[in-house]
């Protein structure tokens, strides 16, 4: 029966989640100044999340559901004052997972995942021109032989800096919409390809953004993922939809970094303003509190919500049952509060609160993209609204 | 263990209040409204699945169920899906028991809860409002004074559910010389005692038909086995935050009802040519109400959840929902007339009524308990 407690082994993981990410923050504002280099693999001091590892082995198969607690976890961990938001895009577990490895193991033929299994690959969609509507992409791919000629500019890359190389939207007939849109692995050194620049960000510092052109870009043929060169008709595009399905594979740990920030900025206030002797007493009614307690619960009642979208929606999927829907309820939720939450933390705590002393800037600056990558809130209320309305992706747009 | 999933029991209660509520409670919700009386067939038909005598202890001759407050959150949400008012109507005297089985001793048990064992309707009230404006629950006015072994009680209670035939009130009132929640105690005061009289209230904006009555309590002598818990007492916050989620998990039905009506309409009404729908303006708004929806029962959940366990988090898990359902639900209810215009004002369509209720269910303390 529904139950929102966590088994003691379950508290302990999170407490040792906290405690290792507040462990140190000498190395919080690293990448504020070295923005433009590499992370090393490890800061001096910092000590790493497989302290924690050994607990995972003590927990019952009867406890809470995986997924479920793993959001739980992201949660906690992207709360805390030592993680670094964007380090975890820079520096995947593992070599070879980057997004456009994701891509890869989900479109790619046997031959091709065993041939570039083993790169870190970057994902290389949005466009100047063209974001959330990626049916308008206006990157062409023309077939000379046998080889794909790349042409257009992509913006936004994560990891697209630092990878191997990135797997391309382009659009080999674009009169047909979303169905003649193809993926092809392009790697650094193809002729006309160019890393133009690394973007300059607000937050996620340590996460690299690249923008590439294409300029005649020649690539082999068998460098489109999958082996279907065919459009089919009628505008639906399996690879299309199963790049969407994945979507709400990754909605919901998402969500749940922006989730992070907002529990991390509200945790922070809270703590702050405690010391100054400001604290939300629970037992008084709502009329009885100051604005500042009323704040604050507020903060707290909305990051709670959020949260539990989260887990609601990664618990969906842990028992199998579908969640495109609960995906976007969460990303919306998480990608709200990372805004609100982070922004009323320092109305609270007023001016000092835009120093360097201190992290609450930060979790402002880090958390703000959490609204606009993977959906922006707008395109998930777009597909909750179709959702609910019974409508096509057509019929609203 | 984090878990959503609901017990084969809850899904069962929860499905079958579901088709009650919109076979019935629905249908008769806006002409029961307009004639703000509350048919004693339907609190007869709400009482039929026992969901009351259900968490009985068998020794007082119930179902001998568990006592959940996560059962009683699905319950108050499906029938608050039909109608808040008759929901309030058929609900209000489960508040009465979950307090006498959370907090009443033996004695106190074995006089008031075999009377609920049946299906027949039973009415005892609990008398939490008064009449002061900024009322807090933590700050009552009404006071219960000792005086020798019993307790004198002193004030005014306002708005009490089915106070107008309830056979008992469970007063709460400050205790001497106590401030705050852990002050805050409760009392039963028989229809009939000295000093206590009951007046037909002056009618509310929301929950219109529900019956209410207002008592005063003038010098009202009560022995020391009125005092809910003997020795112990109660635990106010525990109560009071039942009643706060209580009433929170039948405004979340409410917002579903009413979410779910405005879409077929935003299809239908066409205006520039399509139907507005297909605007994201009108869009975007149904998908925050869905979205809300949501996120509130999940609120809702959790407090139930602690509170049925006693979990120490329970009090600021309440707090949270309740502020959470407060700002939420009556935007919902007032965005879902907002869709309507001019036909959501207008008495024939329950927008407005649920509006009312919503506002109506998001300020009071109560009138039912998880």
């Amino acid at each position: 029966m529904a139950d929102f407690r966590l088994s003691d082994i379950d508290q302990q993981i999170l407490d040792k989640v906290v405690e290792v990410g507040n462990s140190t923050t000498a190395h919080t504002r690293y990448y504020e100044d070295h923005e433009h280099e590499f992370p090393p693999a490890r800061l001096e001091g910092e000590r790493g999340f497989e302290e924690v590892f050994p607990l995972f082995g003590q927990r019952k198969p009867d406890d809470t559901p995986m997924m479920t607690f793993m959001m739980a976890v992201s949660i906690a961990r992207g709360s805390t004052n030592g993680v670094v938001r964007g380090l975890g895009l820079a520096m995947p577990q593992g070599r070879a997972s980057g997004l456009g490895n994701a891509a890869l193991q989900s479109a790619g033929t046997a031959e091709q995942k065993a041939k570039w299994g083993n790169l870190f690959l970057a994902m290389s969609i949005t466009e100047p021109g063209a974001g959330s509507d990626t049916k308008a992409i206006s990157t062409t791919a023309r077939l000379d032989g046998e080889e794909w000629v790349i042409n257009g500019d992509k913006i936004f890359v994560t990891d697209g800096v630092r990878c191997d190389g990135a797997i391309v939207w382009a659009t080999i007939d674009k009169s047909a919409g979303r169905a003649g849109i193809k993926s092809f692995l392009v790697l650094r050194d193809a002729p006309g390809f160019e890393l133009v620049r690394k973007e300059k960000k607000l937050g996620i510092r340590a996460s690299d953004t690249a923008a590439y052109s294409f300029r005649d870009c020649r690539i082999p043929r068998d460098h489109m993922l999958g082996d279907d060169e065919t459009v089919p008709k009628g505008g639906g595009s399996a690879a299309y939809k199963g790049v969407m399905k994945t979507f709400n594979m990754t909605r919901p740990a998402v969500a749940s970094g922006g989730v992070a920030k907002a529990k991390g900025a509200l945790d922070f206030a809270t703590a702050e303003l405690a010391k100054e002797g400001v604290a939300v007493d629970w037992s008084k009614s709502f009329n009885q509190r100051s604005a500042v307690e009323q704040k604050l619960i507020e903060m707290e009642a909305d990051t709670e919500a959020a949260t539990l979208s989260v887990l609601h929606a990664a618990w969906l999927n842990d028992v199998r049952k579908p969640n495109n829907l609960e995906s976007s309820i969460c990303k919306a939720k998480g990608g709200e509060v990372c805004r609100t939450i982070p922004q009323a933390a320092m109305e609270l705590l007023g001016g000092m609160s835009v120093s360097h002393d201190h992290l609450v800037e930060k979790y402002l600056r880090d958390g703000r993209i959490s609204d606009i990558y993977e959906g922006t809130g707008q395109i998930q209320r777009l597909i909750i609204a179709r959702e609910i309305l019974g409508y096509s992706s057509e019929e609203l747009t | 263990m984090i878990t959503f999933e609901l017990s084969e029991e809850q899904t069962m209660i929860r499905d079958s209040l579901q088709a009650f509520a919109a076979e019935v409670l629905a249908p008769g919700a806006r002409a029961i409204d307009e004639a703000g009386e509350m048919p004693e067939g339907v609190i007869k038909q709400g009482w039929d699945f026992g969901l009351i005598a259900a968490s009985i202890p068998e020794e007082y001759g119930g179902g001998g169920g568990e006592r959940s407050c996560i059962t009683n959150a699905v319950a108050l949400e499906a029938l608050g899906g039909g109608c808040a008012s008759q929901a309030v109507a058929i609900m209000a005297p489960g508040q009465f028991v979950n307090a006498l089985i959370d907090f009443g001793t033996e004695e106190q048990k074995a006089e008031h809860l075999p009377r609920y064992a049946g299906s027949a309707p039973v009415a005892d009230a609990v008398a939490i409002q008064e009449s002061q404006f900024g009322f807090a629950a933590e700050a009552q006015r009404t006071t219960a004074t000792r005086k020798g072994n019993g307790w004198v009680l002193n004030g005014e209670k306002r708005l009490i559910p089915l106070g107008d035939r309830a056979g008992h009130f469970l007063v709460l009132a400050r205790e001497d010389g106590g401030d705050g929640l852990p002050a805050v105690g409760a009392f039963i005061v028989p229809r009939d005692a000295a000093g206590l009289t009951v007046s037909a209230e002056s009618g509310s904006q929301g929950l219109k038909p529900v019956p209410q009555a207002k008592i005063a309590l003038n010098a009202v002598e009560l022995p020391g086995s009125a005092r809910l818990g003997g020795d112990t007492g109660i635990d106010a916050a525990r109560l009071v935050s039942q009643a706060r989620i209580g009433a929170a998990a039948v405004a979340v039905g409410l917002c579903r009802q009413a979410t779910d009506f405005a879409i077929p309409y935003a299809k239908e009404r066409v205006a520039f040519g399509e139907p507005i729908g297909k605007k994201q303006s009108i869009a975007f708004m149904l998908a925050d109400m869905h979205i809300e929806c949501e996120t509130m029962r999940w609120m809702v959940w959790k407090a139930a959840s602690l509170l049925e366990h006693n979990d120490p988090g329970a009090l600021k898990a309440s707090v949270l929902a309740q502020d959470y359902v407060r700002r939420k639900a009556i935007k919902v209810a007032d965005d879902a007339l907002q869709i309507f215009g001019g036909h959501g004002f207008i008495r024939d369509l329950p927008l407005e009524m649920w509006l009312r209720n919503a506002r109506t269910l998001t300020v009071l303390d109560g009138p039912v308990s998880v």
